[in-house]
Protein backbone atom coordinates (compact mmCIF):
# COMPACT_ATOMS: atom_id res chain seq x y z
CA UNK A 1 0.00 0.00 0.00
CA UNK A 2 1.15 3.56 -0.96
CA UNK A 3 2.35 6.25 1.30
CA UNK A 4 -0.70 7.97 0.09
CA UNK A 5 -3.23 5.65 0.77
CA UNK A 6 -1.69 4.95 4.22
CA UNK A 7 -2.43 8.90 4.70
CA UNK A 8 -5.68 8.74 3.47
CA UNK A 9 -7.32 5.84 5.40
CA UNK A 10 -6.04 7.25 8.77
CA UNK A 11 -7.81 10.40 7.69
CA UNK A 12 -10.95 8.40 7.04
CA UNK A 13 -10.68 5.96 10.58
CA UNK A 14 -10.10 9.61 12.44
CA UNK A 15 -12.63 11.70 10.87
CA UNK A 16 -15.50 8.99 10.62
CA UNK A 17 -14.88 7.11 13.31
CA UNK A 18 -14.69 3.25 11.37
CA UNK A 19 -12.78 0.68 11.62
CA UNK A 20 -9.28 0.64 10.22
CA UNK A 21 -10.81 -2.95 8.47
CA UNK A 22 -13.79 -1.00 6.74
CA UNK A 23 -11.48 1.25 4.65
CA UNK A 24 -11.11 -0.34 1.58
CA UNK A 25 -10.61 0.75 -1.33
CA UNK A 26 -13.95 -0.36 -2.75
CA UNK A 27 -15.57 1.77 0.75
CA UNK A 28 -18.16 4.26 -0.56
CA UNK A 29 -18.71 7.36 2.24
CA UNK A 30 -21.83 7.61 2.28
CA UNK A 31 -22.96 4.31 1.59
CA UNK A 32 -20.15 2.15 3.77
CA UNK A 33 -18.89 4.49 6.22
CA UNK A 34 -22.15 5.97 6.98
CA UNK A 35 -20.85 9.91 5.92
CA UNK A 36 -23.67 12.66 5.54
CA UNK A 37 -23.42 15.14 2.94
CA UNK A 38 -21.12 17.54 5.22
CA UNK A 39 -18.68 14.45 6.50
CA UNK A 40 -17.60 14.01 2.19
CA UNK A 41 -17.11 18.03 2.34
CA UNK A 42 -14.85 17.79 5.60
CA UNK A 43 -12.83 14.32 4.03
CA UNK A 44 -12.18 16.82 1.21
CA UNK A 45 -11.13 19.71 3.05
CA UNK A 46 -8.96 17.59 5.00
CA UNK A 47 -7.42 15.71 2.19
CA UNK A 48 -6.81 19.31 1.16
CA UNK A 49 -4.79 19.94 4.07
CA UNK A 50 -3.07 16.81 4.47
CA UNK A 51 -1.31 17.05 0.88
CA UNK A 52 -1.34 20.48 0.36
CA UNK A 53 -3.40 20.38 -2.74
CA UNK A 54 -6.55 22.28 -4.04
CA UNK A 55 -9.30 20.17 -5.06
CA UNK A 56 -12.08 21.54 -6.90
CA UNK A 57 -15.70 21.25 -6.53
CA UNK A 58 -15.80 19.14 -9.99
CA UNK A 59 -13.27 16.90 -9.00
CA UNK A 60 -14.62 16.63 -5.72
CA UNK A 61 -17.78 15.12 -6.74
CA UNK A 62 -16.21 12.60 -8.48
CA UNK A 63 -14.64 11.31 -4.97
CA UNK A 64 -16.98 8.57 -3.56
CA UNK A 65 -14.64 5.82 -2.40
CA UNK A 66 -11.57 5.60 -0.59
CA UNK A 67 -9.73 4.08 -3.85
CA UNK A 68 -11.07 7.39 -5.71
CA UNK A 69 -9.67 9.54 -3.23
CA UNK A 70 -6.55 7.24 -3.34
CA UNK A 71 -6.02 7.86 -7.45
CA UNK A 72 -7.14 11.72 -7.51
CA UNK A 73 -4.26 12.43 -4.66
CA UNK A 74 -1.73 9.85 -6.63
CA UNK A 75 -2.31 11.43 -9.35
CA UNK A 76 -1.72 14.67 -8.15
CA UNK A 77 1.17 14.14 -6.50
CA UNK A 78 2.77 12.68 -9.63
CA UNK B 1 -22.75 31.64 33.43
CA UNK B 2 -21.97 32.41 29.73
CA UNK B 3 -18.71 32.60 30.53
CA UNK B 4 -16.62 33.45 27.46
CA UNK B 5 -13.21 33.32 28.36
CA UNK B 6 -10.56 31.80 26.06
CA UNK B 7 -13.34 32.51 23.29
CA UNK B 8 -12.25 34.53 20.05
CA UNK B 9 -15.23 37.24 18.63
CA UNK B 10 -15.06 39.32 15.31
CA UNK B 11 -17.78 41.73 15.89
CA UNK B 12 -18.80 43.86 12.32
CA UNK B 13 -19.94 47.59 12.59
CA UNK B 14 -18.50 47.89 15.97
CA UNK B 15 -18.57 51.74 15.72
CA UNK B 16 -22.23 52.00 15.89
CA UNK B 17 -24.45 52.15 18.69
CA UNK B 18 -25.64 47.98 18.90
CA UNK B 19 -21.86 46.51 17.48
CA UNK B 20 -20.01 48.84 20.07
CA UNK B 21 -22.36 47.52 22.95
CA UNK B 22 -21.94 44.23 21.71
CA UNK B 23 -18.26 44.19 21.27
CA UNK B 24 -18.28 45.46 24.97
CA UNK B 25 -20.27 42.78 26.22
CA UNK B 26 -18.87 40.02 24.56
CA UNK B 27 -15.69 40.98 25.79
CA UNK B 28 -16.66 41.72 29.67
CA UNK B 29 -17.74 38.00 29.64
CA UNK B 30 -14.00 37.25 28.80
CA UNK B 31 -13.73 37.59 25.09
CA UNK B 32 -10.95 38.30 23.13
CA UNK B 33 -12.71 40.85 20.79
CA UNK B 34 -11.88 41.94 17.25
CA UNK B 35 -13.73 44.63 16.16
CA UNK B 36 -14.89 45.95 12.31
CA UNK B 37 -15.73 49.43 11.30
CA UNK B 38 -14.70 51.72 8.37
CA UNK B 39 -13.96 54.71 10.96
CA UNK B 40 -10.44 53.94 12.06
CA UNK B 41 -10.49 56.73 15.15
CA UNK B 42 -13.63 55.24 16.26
CA UNK B 43 -12.69 51.90 16.37
CA UNK B 44 -9.45 53.06 18.43
CA UNK B 45 -11.54 55.18 20.98
CA UNK B 46 -13.53 51.69 22.00
CA UNK B 47 -10.27 49.67 21.62
CA UNK B 48 -8.54 51.88 23.89
CA UNK B 49 -11.80 51.46 26.40
CA UNK B 50 -11.92 48.26 26.58
CA UNK B 51 -7.75 47.78 27.03
CA UNK B 52 -6.66 44.49 26.51
CA UNK B 53 -7.62 41.57 24.54
CA UNK B 54 -9.12 43.31 21.54
CA UNK B 55 -7.93 44.08 17.71
CA UNK B 56 -8.56 46.85 15.01
CA UNK B 57 -9.62 45.00 11.53
CA UNK B 58 -11.05 48.06 9.57
CA UNK B 59 -13.14 47.38 6.53
CA UNK B 60 -15.43 48.47 3.72
CA UNK B 61 -18.15 45.59 3.82
CA UNK B 62 -19.65 47.70 0.74
CA UNK B 63 -16.21 46.44 -1.05
CA UNK B 64 -16.11 42.71 -2.28
CA UNK B 65 -12.34 42.93 -1.86
CA UNK B 66 -12.50 44.28 1.58
CA UNK B 67 -14.88 41.83 2.86
CA UNK B 68 -12.96 38.94 1.67
CA UNK B 69 -9.95 40.06 3.63
CA UNK B 70 -11.71 40.51 7.38
CA UNK B 71 -11.54 36.69 8.09
CA UNK B 72 -8.19 36.27 7.32
CA UNK B 73 -7.11 39.59 9.13
CA UNK B 74 -9.06 38.63 12.47
CA UNK B 75 -8.20 35.12 12.03
CA UNK B 76 -4.22 36.63 11.82
CA UNK B 77 -5.23 38.89 15.04
CA UNK B 78 -7.24 36.48 17.21
CA UNK B 79 -5.98 33.29 16.20
CA UNK B 80 -9.51 31.91 15.20
CA UNK B 81 -12.98 33.10 14.94
CA UNK B 82 -15.02 31.23 17.68
CA UNK B 83 -18.13 33.81 17.33
CA UNK B 84 -19.29 36.06 14.44
CA UNK B 85 -21.57 38.75 14.81
CA UNK B 86 -22.56 39.87 11.68
CA UNK B 87 -23.70 43.61 12.57
CA UNK B 88 -22.91 46.07 10.72
CA UNK B 89 -25.87 47.35 8.13
CA UNK B 90 -26.81 50.57 6.56
CA UNK B 91 -30.01 52.04 5.33
CA UNK B 92 -31.10 54.05 1.96
CA UNK B 93 -34.51 54.87 2.51
CA UNK B 94 -36.81 55.40 -0.20
CA UNK B 95 -40.43 54.85 -1.24
CA UNK B 96 -40.26 51.76 -3.86
CA UNK B 97 -41.24 53.50 -6.71
CA UNK B 98 -38.66 56.29 -6.68
CA UNK B 99 -35.43 53.24 -5.28
CA UNK B 100 -32.85 53.59 -7.14
CA UNK B 101 -30.73 50.44 -8.34
CA UNK B 102 -28.10 51.80 -6.90
CA UNK B 103 -30.07 52.27 -3.32
CA UNK B 104 -31.35 49.03 -3.73
CA UNK B 105 -27.82 47.27 -4.16
CA UNK B 106 -25.71 48.93 -1.70
CA UNK B 107 -28.16 47.65 1.33
CA UNK B 108 -28.16 44.25 -0.19
CA UNK B 109 -24.32 43.89 -0.62
CA UNK B 110 -23.63 45.57 3.11
CA UNK B 111 -26.47 44.08 5.39
CA UNK B 112 -26.92 40.23 3.07
CA UNK B 113 -24.23 39.82 1.10
CA UNK B 114 -21.37 40.65 3.34
CA UNK B 115 -22.36 38.78 5.95
CA UNK B 116 -22.70 35.55 3.72
CA UNK B 117 -19.15 35.86 2.62
CA UNK B 118 -18.34 36.40 6.17
CA UNK B 119 -19.95 33.35 7.47
CA UNK B 120 -18.95 31.05 4.14
CA UNK B 121 -15.37 32.05 5.42
CA UNK B 122 -15.76 31.41 9.05
CA UNK B 123 -17.55 28.23 8.73
CA UNK B 124 -14.62 26.12 7.61
CA UNK B 125 -12.67 26.46 11.01
CA UNK B 126 -15.65 26.17 13.18
CA UNK B 127 -16.31 22.70 11.44
CA UNK B 128 -12.99 21.53 12.23
CA UNK B 129 -12.94 22.85 15.76
CA UNK B 130 -16.50 21.35 16.12
CA UNK B 131 -17.84 25.06 17.95
CA UNK B 132 -18.93 28.02 16.12
CA UNK B 133 -21.49 30.77 17.02
CA UNK B 134 -22.93 33.22 14.17
CA UNK B 135 -25.30 36.07 15.15
CA UNK B 136 -26.37 37.90 13.06
CA UNK B 137 -28.65 41.27 13.82
CA UNK B 138 -31.48 41.61 11.34
CA UNK B 139 -34.11 43.73 12.54
CA UNK B 140 -38.22 43.91 13.31
CA UNK B 141 -38.51 45.63 9.94
CA UNK B 142 -37.26 42.26 8.06
CA UNK B 143 -40.21 40.59 9.43
CA UNK B 144 -43.11 43.45 9.21
CA UNK B 145 -41.65 45.21 6.39
CA UNK B 146 -41.84 49.32 6.65
CA UNK B 147 -42.98 51.94 4.23
CA UNK B 148 -40.03 53.30 2.57
CA UNK B 149 -37.78 50.41 3.51
CA UNK B 150 -38.47 47.76 1.02
CA UNK B 151 -34.06 46.80 0.29
CA UNK B 152 -33.50 47.39 4.47
CA UNK B 153 -36.48 45.06 5.06
CA UNK B 154 -35.38 42.82 1.88
CA UNK B 155 -31.82 42.37 3.32
CA UNK B 156 -33.36 41.87 6.81
CA UNK B 157 -35.68 38.98 5.87
CA UNK B 158 -32.64 37.38 3.54
CA UNK B 159 -30.53 37.42 6.71
CA UNK B 160 -33.15 35.53 8.78
CA UNK B 161 -33.80 32.95 5.92
CA UNK B 162 -29.65 32.40 5.25
CA UNK B 163 -29.76 31.82 8.88
CA UNK B 164 -32.05 29.09 8.95
CA UNK B 165 -30.83 26.99 5.92
CA UNK B 166 -26.76 27.59 7.59
CA UNK B 167 -28.17 26.54 10.78
CA UNK B 168 -29.75 23.31 9.61
CA UNK B 169 -26.28 22.03 7.35
CA UNK B 170 -24.18 22.86 10.67
CA UNK B 171 -25.98 21.75 13.37
CA UNK B 172 -24.31 18.60 14.05
CA UNK B 173 -21.06 20.15 14.24
CA UNK B 174 -22.13 21.89 17.04
CA UNK B 175 -22.89 25.44 15.45
CA UNK B 176 -25.35 27.30 16.09
CA UNK B 177 -26.60 30.11 13.98
CA UNK B 178 -29.32 32.54 14.80
CA UNK B 179 -30.50 36.07 14.76
CA UNK B 180 -31.40 39.16 16.87
CA UNK B 181 -34.11 41.37 15.29
CA UNK B 182 -34.06 44.80 17.44
CA UNK B 183 -36.90 47.31 17.35
CA UNK B 184 -36.45 50.72 17.95
CA UNK B 185 -33.41 50.80 19.79
CA UNK B 186 -31.60 55.00 21.10
CA UNK B 187 -28.68 54.57 18.90
CA UNK B 188 -27.55 57.75 16.26
CA UNK B 189 -29.40 56.06 13.44
CA UNK B 190 -32.65 56.78 15.65
CA UNK B 191 -31.60 60.00 17.17
CA UNK B 192 -32.26 61.94 14.03
CA UNK B 193 -35.90 61.28 15.10
CA UNK B 194 -37.90 64.29 16.37
CA UNK B 195 -40.01 64.21 19.17
CA UNK B 196 -43.46 63.53 17.44
CA UNK B 197 -41.97 61.23 15.24
CA UNK B 198 -40.31 59.56 18.37
CA UNK B 199 -44.14 59.74 20.79
CA UNK B 200 -45.88 58.29 17.42
CA UNK B 201 -43.12 55.09 18.13
CA UNK B 202 -43.72 54.93 21.89
CA UNK B 203 -47.31 54.41 21.61
CA UNK B 204 -46.62 50.88 19.66
CA UNK B 205 -43.97 50.17 22.25
CA UNK B 206 -45.81 48.40 25.26
CA UNK B 207 -43.12 48.93 27.20
CA UNK B 208 -43.36 52.29 26.32
CA UNK B 209 -39.79 53.03 25.80
CA UNK B 210 -36.95 52.91 23.51
CA UNK B 211 -34.41 49.51 23.49
CA UNK B 212 -30.76 50.35 24.34
CA UNK B 213 -27.91 48.91 22.82
CA UNK B 214 -26.99 46.95 26.41
CA UNK B 215 -30.53 45.14 25.85
CA UNK B 216 -29.51 44.01 22.55
CA UNK B 217 -25.64 43.02 23.47
CA UNK B 218 -26.89 40.80 25.99
CA UNK B 219 -28.97 38.64 24.09
CA UNK B 220 -25.82 38.61 21.48
CA UNK B 221 -24.04 37.14 25.09
CA UNK B 222 -26.71 34.84 25.79
CA UNK B 223 -26.40 33.50 22.34
CA UNK B 224 -22.82 33.43 22.03
CA UNK B 225 -22.27 31.02 25.14
CA UNK B 226 -22.33 27.69 25.68
CA UNK B 227 -25.67 27.95 27.34
CA UNK B 228 -27.27 28.53 24.33
CA UNK B 229 -26.03 25.21 22.75
CA UNK B 230 -29.46 24.00 22.04
CA UNK B 231 -31.23 26.94 20.11
CA UNK B 232 -30.44 27.26 16.58
CA UNK B 233 -32.10 28.86 13.71
CA UNK B 234 -34.03 31.21 15.44
CA UNK B 235 -34.70 35.04 15.63
CA UNK B 236 -35.27 36.52 19.21
CA UNK B 237 -37.23 39.80 19.14
CA UNK B 238 -36.25 42.47 21.28
CA UNK B 239 -38.64 45.43 20.72
CA UNK B 240 -39.98 46.01 23.93
CA UNK B 241 -43.65 44.26 22.99
CA UNK B 242 -44.06 46.07 19.80
CA UNK B 243 -44.41 43.11 18.17
CA UNK B 244 -45.34 39.39 18.97
CA UNK B 245 -44.38 37.13 16.71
Amino acid sequence: MSDIADRVKKIVVEHLGVEPEKVIDSANFIDDLGADSLDTVELVMAFEEEFSVEIPDDAAETIRTVGDAVSFLEKKAA
Amino acid sequence: MFNLTGKSALVTGATGGIGGAVAKALHAQGAQVAISGTRREALEALATELGNRVHIVPANLSDRDSVEALIPAAEAALGQVDILVNNAGVTRDNLFMRMKDEEWETVLRVNLEAAFRLSRAVIKGMMKRRWGRIVSVTSVIGTTGNAGQANYAASKAGLIGMSKSLAQEVASRNITVNCIAPGFIATPMTDVLNEKQREGILTKVPMARLGTPEDIAAAAVYLASDEAAYLTGQTLHINGGMTMI
